[in-house]
């Protein structure tokens, strides 16, 4: 598996994601003004951060970077795309996925581990993960307020593209263990076509036990397994 | 052509609910405001713009704001458009 990385004015957790994805396959890093995407690129991240200095809406501005169109085009095409925190943000902004992230119920900027659902363990970023399994994660955000009207969650839910949800450590899927008022307990959802994830925890803080957990690199194993049983074909793609 | 001010007004959706705002509101409640209610808040933008006509105004910013000055998912805009910019000496 080889990741890109993408990089924005603002971004922060290019260098985790990087350190994260080197565990599992090759990473290189790609510039917001970069016009292409480096052939064998399987997986292309948007980290977490900043970007342009969350300026006008998290993720409005990096979403017209050139690199971007890239990226939409990639994803288009069945390329593999993780939106983590900030890149989450702007997967939603550039209509990669559907919904919005709202700012936090509670006002406040969350940073802490919190208890994750696996809700589904059938996607390329997920399969390491059993069904239902409870996983902690950290997240860091101030904006992470999943949004979308009654109409989209409907299908999302339908459709089995909500991939995390926020809950207790014993998997109850509560309003205390919600960190930011997300609808449905809402922390990653994937597209219909199963090729772009957006989740706001960070898995790439725990994928190595040196960090005290190591919950978050079933994302990349995942990835890597997939990479691996998949060399020879893509996935099909569909918008949402 | 003509160089017009605009002002934009930037607004959560009426079926969103401004956390911001109600804390405002409550806060104002405790202060000796009850009288005040309804209370939301949002952004305002203002910029010049260059159009043949306000009514070509109006459309080209509605197009910007659709693009990018507001994510209509989560916001409702309003565009105000004053009178052509006198010509700076």
């Amino acid at each position: 598996m080889k990741y890109g990385i993408v990089r924005f004015p603002g971004s922060n957790c290019d260098h985790d994601a990087f350190t994260a994805a080197s565990q599992s396959g090759s990473a290189v890093y790609l510039w917001h003004k970069d016009t292409q995407i480096p052939k064998g690129i399987d997986c292309i991240i948007l980290p977490g951060g900043f970007s342009y200095g969350d300026y006008l809406r998290c993720g409005a501005i990096a979403r017209f970077s050139p690199i971007m169109k890239e990226v939409v085009t990639f994803a288009r095409n069945g390329g593999l795309v993780i939106g983590i925190c900030n890149g989450f943000q702007i997967l939603t902004e550039a209509g990669l996925l559907p919904g919005v992230l709202l700012q936090n119920s509670g006002l406040n900027f969350v940073c802490r581990d919190v208890f994750l659902s696996v809700a589904n363990a059938s996607t390329p970023f997920t399969s390491s993960y059993t069904q239902n399994q409870i996983i902690r994660i950290p997240v860091a955000h101030g904006d992470g307020n999943y949004y979308a009207d009654a109409d989209t969650i409907s299908k999302l839910e339908t459709n089995n593209q909500v991939v995390f949800r926020y809950c207790n450590a014993d998997g109850q899927l509560t309003g205390e263990a919600n960190p930011n008022g997300s609808i449905n307990n809402i922390a990653g959802i994937i597209n219909k076509g199963g090729n772009v994830l957006g989740m706001m925890p960070h898995p790439e803080r725990y994928a190595d036990s040196l960090l005290g957990c190591a919950d978050g690199r079933g994302v990349f194993q995942s990835l890597e397994l997939f990479g691996l049983s998949n060399s020879t074909k893509t996935v099909e793609s569909i918008s949402y | 052509m003509n160089t017009y001010n605009a002002t934009i007004t930037i607004t959560l959706r009426k079926g969103i609910l401004d956390v911001q705002g109600n804390t405002v509101e409550h806060a104002l409640h405790a202060t000796d405001f009850p009288m005040i209610s309804h209370l939301r808040i949002g952004k305002f933008v203002e910029l010049t713009v260059e159009a043949e006509s306000e009514a070509a105004a109006q459309t080209l910013l509605e197009g910007a704001c659709l693009k990018l000055i507001a994510n209509p998912i989560m916001e409702d805009f309003t565009i105000s458009i004053h009178e052509p910019k006198a010509e700076q000496v």
